[in-house]
């Protein structure tokens, strides 16, 4: 069995940062991660690709990723990728699975650096092929260059979509049209955050730039757009939208890319037992963390988006602090010296969050966002629908928990990684309390799917060592 | 629905897509040469049988499964193409084979 | 919200809870159902729901027989088949060593005059169970065995109670019982009620109850652990076990593999947190992938483990309290407490309304448990 010091979940920005700074302070480290390349999903394949023609369409931002690639790679950490971390036991003990054989690996601290994923929206005919998210479709085109064939719709609110089709259009793809969900009156919410916000102005000019080329190019830009539907029998063949004044239309399309915001990955951070709280401003949890990003697992650090929503830029120095956190509290550097060491990257990472409340403020989900019709599917695995949900809350105050056992919603492979935030909603909603009384799935092992051969294998694992 | 910017050369590689031959690139997943290929579904549902095809490409979603050599239930989307591959799409419950 | 004044409290909304209360809200008593959290929470929410009369302690037998034609009939009781299947339950030997001890079982049953549990050979047993692993030789097989579902079981159970006048209130946990003349008086949340028939059906908390009566019963706990698959193509129908190792394998109506067997996790009944421990689940998994060579790259989904009451001889606590008069006890099942469901509530009905009861409740009584000497 593998014994380190510290085992790092994520080789983003936050993993690599992270193992970077520990090992500076000569802390044995492994970071495991679920891609087969480091870059987590900002710099995806960033290795390769930045280098390659696409890379220059992508983007500095993007590029930026490829000397901190480097840096990892010159760590000295250990790293294994394509491996999937299922559970952490107390101790800590982690199950990890890597090309079908699982074993366990001993570490005396963790950083969970497991990033965010998109919010799931649920709308009618979102699971028709040819839906899929912004996310998907960068991804698609920073590791395959990959673009969609025919003018595409866009759907959605925040900053991703309008990075992704600044970036579609100068690979040469063309845009249909892009629905544009930001409710009206945005501009005076964010009035209170602006003073700050402008402390991180290049991000400001930057989300303002986009719109100014998307502009130039005439895409169509269809503002406050309340509702959206995937209309299609075994695809997505068109989609229709209706504007908060009540403008309906239906427009052909072969792929709909769709985001409304992101949210941290807590499926790990539940499992474990550390401390959440819920965020009005982000409509989702984040977890509990002092200064050097520790949760209130003791040995438990979380640094990137998974310890809340802020970009790689903020995930590179939250990273930094968790790694100077554990050599801390290994003792390999003096608590004086990381507090030193610490300051500067405070300070760093304090602009980066100063935007937050600014962007938090103007892309705050619309409210239809969590209150999905009923014959909409909630579970996507389980194929349950809203409907089937709120049937559920009219008996008695069912948590989550009362409502997977008997709707099967959250029991299929994804484990309510898509529908967890929906049902929470739907029920706060139908029984008068706020989302955060509702509370979320209790989240149970393994956190990825393995296979029964897999945990068998561990026993021989088990007796070998 | 996708297409590749640029035709995979030097890194091409051939996959088989239920053993009809498909061009990919070392580097992508499998999810990524699936959205190029029709049918444009990849699985069906085992509740329902309805038609799905990956949406998040990065593996929290699940709705990429397919068979890749001989293996159901694989998150297409976290699996690099190889050459020689062989994928199935997934339709309903996944049988076994005694 | 009703008006009639309950004569009678079930403390647990579990199945043993719902089905004594249906019993006696049909015998023509006014019942009130009080649970902690919520109807199926714990044992009975968390249960592979085998339906199985092989291999029980012989106490048990002939209540488990009565039950499972009280299965077989089930539709007429609560409305819903719960989706009850008998394929058979099926205890395996895989190698010829593990024969004697199957054919020593059926010995013993044929002996006692039962005649549920049949060796049978191995081309039978390939003939049900195709799957199977070639290098199995043999069973004992309890034909009329099978399996249910059990949240279908706990939405039918509980629907028959509301139809038959049951009041179940979710969220109120009993805080206190005191006696009062002939009658008690129970606390939970801010309700209150005062009856002369109490009916303690509390699972793994179910001591706590009895002590607060002055019963004083020795009560374990057992964190079986549970694995969920994918949903498969149907793959078999039987429940199957294996001598020597800890297995239930079965599938589900959804198509998902259900496997247990008894392999422990741990579990706190206060904090109400239970922990899966997987180097011993591995074995389960490899029991799995041994006697079912199929499902070896079949993914596990979830996992988890229950929380329930386990007696020293692994025998329920059924029957009336021998200190408290007008409380009867209902738990302990032990693991294996699901098909016995539908005949204790009867039995329990049997007691409050006739004072007693024809089935062989003896090898039950709390007294057993109950020690004036020292412990042992």
């Amino acid at each position: 069995m593998t014994s380190v010091d510290l085992l790092i979940v994520g080789a983003g920005p936050a993993g690599m940062a992270a193992a970077i700074e520990a090992r500076r302070h000569g802390v044995d480290v492994l970071v495991v991660d679920d891609q087969p390349e480091p870059g987590g999903q900002i710099w995806r394949s960033v290795e390769t690709v930045a280098a390659a023609p696409r890379g220059a369409l992508l983007g500095k931002a993007y590029q930026a990723g490829k000397s901190v690639a480097e840096l990892f790679r010159a760590s000295g950490a250990k790293y294994e990728p394509g491996t999937q971390v299922w559970q952490i036991e107390p101790g800590f003990r982690a199950f990890v699975t890597r090309n079908r054989q699982a074993s366990t690996i001993q570490a005396k601290s963790i950083v969970l650096a497991t990033g965010a994923q998109e919010r799931p929206v649920p709308f009618p005919g979102w699971t028709l092929p040819g839906v899929l998210t912004v996310g998907a479709a960068q991804i698609l085109l920073k590791t395959s260059g990959q673009i969609p064939d025919k003018p595409v719709w866009v759907a959605g609110s925040g900053p991703l979509p309008l990075l992704y089709m600044v970036q579609l259009l100068r690979a040469g793809g063309r845009i249909a049209g892009y629905l544009d969900t930001t409710p009206p009156g945005r501009g005076r919410a964010t009035l209170p955050h602006l003073a700050k916000a402008l402390g991180a102005a290049g991000d400001l000019l930057k989300g303002i730039a986009w719109l100014g080329m998307l502009r130039r190019a005439k895409v169509r830009i269809v503002k406050h757009v309340a509702d959206i539907e995937a209309i299609g029998s075994e695809r997505i063949e068109a989609v229709r939208y209706r504007t908060r004044n009540g403008q309906e239309r239906t427009v052909p399309t072969e792929v709909l890319l769709v985001h409304e915001g992101v949210v941290p990955n807590i499926h790990a951070t539940l499992a474990l037992g550390c401390a959440v709280e819920w965020s009005e401003s982000q409509d989702c949890y984040v977890p509990v963390l002092n200064g050097w990003g520790e949760s209130s697992q003791s040995g438990i650090f979380l640094a990137g988006d998974g310890a809340g929503i802020a970009g790689a830029q903020a995930a590179v120095h939250r990273g930094t602090l968790a790694g100077l956190g554990v050599a801390m509290k290994l003792g390999r550097v003096s608590d004086r010296a990381a507090e030193e060491a610490a300051r500067p990257v405070r300070q760093k990472l304090a602009r980066e969050l100063a935007l937050r409340p600014f962007l938090d403020a103007l892309y705050k989900p619309r409210p239809e966002v969590f209150a999905p019709k009923d014959a909409t599917i909630v579970c996507r695995c389980e194929e349950v629908t809203a409907g089937d949900i709120r049937a559920m809350a009219a008996m008695g105050r069912p948590g989550p928990n009362q409502v997977k056992a008997f709707t099967r919603a959250g029991m299929g492979p994804c484990q309510g990684r898509q529908c967890g935030y929906t049902v929470t909603q739907i029920l706060a909603a139908a029984e008068g309390r706020p989302a955060k009384d509702v509370g979320f799935y209790r989240v149970r092992p393994p956190l990825k799917p393995v296979t029964l051969g897999e945990l068998a294998s561990l026993e021989q694992q088990e007796k070998a060592s | 629905m996708f297409r590749k910017l640029h035709e995979p050369s030097e890194r091409a590689v051939t996959v088989f897509i239920d053993g009809v031959p498909a061009r990919a690139e070392q580097g992508e997943s499998v999810a990524a040469v699936l959205l190029r290929e029709t049918p444009h579904w990849s699985r069906t549902t085992p509740v329902t049988q309805s038609k799905r095809a990956p949406y998040c490409m990065m593996g929290v979603c699940f709705e990429c499964l397919a068979i890749v050599d001989g293996v159901a239930s694989v998150q297409t989307c976290l699996t690099p193409v190889r050459d020689g591959m062989r994928i199935q799409r997934q339709t309903g419950k996944r049988s076994l084979s005694a | 919200m009703s008006r009639i004044i309950p004569d009678t409290v079930v403390i647990g909304g579990g199945l043993h809870g719902l089905s004594a209360a249906l019993h006696l809200a049909r015998a023509g008593r006014r019942v009130v159902i009080l649970e902690r959290s919520w109807v199926g929470r714990h044992a009975s929410g968390a249960t592979a729901a085998g339906v199985r009369t092989l291999g029980r302690d012989l106490a048990e037998v002939p209540i488990s027989l009565e039950s499972m034609d009280m299965w077989h009939r089930i539709e007429t009781i609560v409305g819903d088949n719960c989706g009850f299947h008998s394929y058979g339950q099926i205890r395996v030997a895989e190698f010829a060593e593990h024969l004697p001890i199957l054919e020593k079982r059926a010995s013993l049953i044929r002996q006692h005059g039962y005649s549920h549990e049949e060796i049978i050979d191995r081309s039978e047993l390939m003939r049900l169970v195709p799957a199977l692993s070639p290098h199995c030789v043999g069973a004992l097989v309890a034909r009329r065995d099978g399996a249910a579902d059990p949240h279908r079981t706990l939405r039918a159970f509980r629907r028959s109670c509301e139809a038959s006048g049951v009041v179940i209130h979710e969220g109120c946990g009993v805080t206190s019982i005191e006696q009062r003349g002939s009658d008690w008086h129970i606390r939970a949340g801010d309700k209150d009620y005062t009856v002369p028939v109490v009916v303690n059906a509390a699972g793994a908390w179910a001591a706590r109850l009895a002590a607060m009566v002055g019963d004083v019963i020795p009560l374990g706990l057992k964190a079986s652990m549970m694995i969920v698959t994918e949903r498969l193509a149907p793959l078999l129908n039987p429940v199957v076990g294996v001598v020597g190792r800890s297995l239930s394998f079965k599938q589900s109506d959804q198509g998902t593999l259900v496997i247990g067997g008894g392999l422990q996790g741990s579990a706190d009944i206060d904090t109400l947190k239970s922990t899966v421990n997987f180097v011993e689940l591995a074995k389960g998994a490899r029991a799995a992938t041994d006697l079912f060579p199929s499902v070896r790259d079949v993914r596990i989904t979830r996992t988890w483990a229950g929380m329930e009451a386990k007696t020293k001889d692994l025998l329920p606590v059924i029957g009336p309290s021998p200190n408290a008069p007008g409380v009867f006890h209902a738990f302990g099942f032990s693991g294996h407490g699901f098909q016995l469901v539908p005949v204790v509530g009867s039995i329990i009905a049997d007691l409050v309304v006739r004072g007693k009861t024809e089935r062989p409740i003896a090898p039950f009584s709390a007294e057993r448990l109950m020690s004036t000497r020292a412990a042992a």
